[in-house]
């Protein structure tokens, strides 16, 4: 690929979601824009780099920012921040909750929905805690077709293997067809999904009581994680909390947040008094 | 070290699992079938088994029966590895006792999943 159409390409993507294209990424690049040229009725990717100097059309851009979005996930992924949340978060805000018994959650960057629907599982698991309370799931992605996924619920024999307990799997998922299961009308009713993007308007309005961000931030370089996390802190009362991936830290990105010593990948807004969260457990 | 025992009629499978096991760091056994490995564990009962569903001989159901009756059956850590995949038969697994289920074809990801799930090894 040619320097330049690398850069127009880079640019765009880096401009519309935030992920960094470094040039030895090219490879995967071209595999990935390769689909979309051809669905655009455009021979190569020079074609398509000179239609979009020509004219930058937006189901084009649009197609290929969502072309380079990496969407793995799974259930319960790394499994510890499920039970933070089972074990430590809800129980905290169902006391600090108690008077509005509204807890409302976001997962930024859902993907297939996997992360949201886990979340939603738990509920269901802790159901007799949470009679009469309003609990509202929203998982947005900024790729279409992840977050239309995401909605119909259903996921490969591979996919409902990765990190979900096979009792989960009795008894939150029905077969469909012998390598299919879909999540059961009770939890995906639990959960929305809807398209939106971290760099501009979220796709959803706050307040959230806790945001799950996780394997998202990565992507990003350094200046459009502290806007992102500053963003995020927007949405998000003095006493929520967020929880991020493994691989990412508010340390040295974002004044917003700070660590809670002891538990890995949960973080509270700065003015949070921390001594509360060990009174709850 | 905690140890394995797999129980798979397929050799391929026997060994696809048991560098998966042993790059965790378990000391695997295996049988091909589920009186071999019914014999292995009077002989010394393991800390967790890997089981296949359909095999000669003994089939893992009627092995597993056969497992939960000896003195101290009930601690291995039991997961079917199987070609089975509808609800029934994992109903019917877990039914029996088993700690867990896998339908196959498995990877590494899966089983490593799965031992994190049952406490087996930390993630
Ligand atoms: C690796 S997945 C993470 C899924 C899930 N949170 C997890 O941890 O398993 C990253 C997701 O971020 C989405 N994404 C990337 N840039 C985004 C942006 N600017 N706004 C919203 N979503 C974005 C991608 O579409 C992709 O589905």
């Amino acid at each position: 690929m040619k320097p330049e159409d690398f850069e127009l390409f880079s640019t765009l993507v880096k401009q519309r979601s935030g992920l960094v294209l470094t040039p030895e990424k090219a490879y995967l690049l071209e595999s990935r824009l390769f689909p979309v040229a051809r669905k655009h009725s455009l021979k190569s990717l020079e074609d398509m780099a000179q239609s979009l100097r020509a004219r930058r059309e937006e189901t084009l851009m649009f197609d290929i920012t969502e072309a380079m979005t990496t969407n793995e996930s799974f259930f319960f992924r790394d499994q510890k921040p499920f039970t933070l949340f089972q074990k430590t978060l809800l129980p905290r805000l169902l006391t600090a909750r108690a008077a509005k018994k509204q807890i409302r959650i976001w997962s930024a960057a859902a993907s297939s929905g996997q992360e949201a629907y886990s979340l939603a599982m738990i509920c269901a698991e802790e159901a007799a805690k949470l009679q009469g309370w309003k609990i509202d799931i929203i998982g947005t992605d900024l790729s279409r077709e992840m977050v239309t996924r995401a909605k119909t619920g259903i996921y490969s024999q591979f996919e409902v293997q990765r990190g979900l307990p096979v009792t989960h799997l009795v008894k939150y998922f029905q077969q469909i067809a012998g390598d299919k299961w879909q999540i059961k009308d009770n939890i995906r009713q639990m959960v929305q999904f809807r398209e939106g993007n971290l760099l501009t308007d979220f796709g959803v309005a706050g307040p959230f009581d806790i945001v799950f961000c996780r394997n998202v931030l990565i992507y990003f370089d350094l200046p459009t994680k502290t806007r992102v996390l500053a963003a995020i802190n927007g949405v998000m009362p003095p006493d929520g909390f967020l929880v991020l991936g493994g691989a990412e830290t508010v340390l040295g990105v974002s004044d917003a947040f700070k660590i809670v010593t002891g538990e890995h990948g949960l973080y509270v807004g700065a003015s949070f008094d921390v001594a509360q969260l060990a009174a709850t457990k | 070290m905690k140890t394995c025992l797999i129980v798979d009629d397929s050799r391929v499978i026997r060994k696809v699992a048991r560098q998966i096991f042993e790059a965790i760091g378990y000391v695997c056994e295996d049988a091909e079938n589920g009186q071999v490995a019914l014999d292995a564990c009077k002989a010394k009962l393991p800390d967790f088994i890997l089981l296949d569903w359909n095999m000669p001989v003994m089939n893992g159901m009627e092995f597993l029966h056969a497992l939960r009756q000896l003195p101290g059956g009930d601690r291995p850590s039991v997961v079917f590895c199987t070609t089975e995949n509808d609800l029934g038969h994992i109903q019917e697994a877990m039914g029996a006792g088993a700690n867990e289920y896998i339908m196959k074809p498995f990877d590494a990801d899966i089983i490593r999943g799965k031992l994190e799930q049952l406490g087996l090894i930390e993630n």
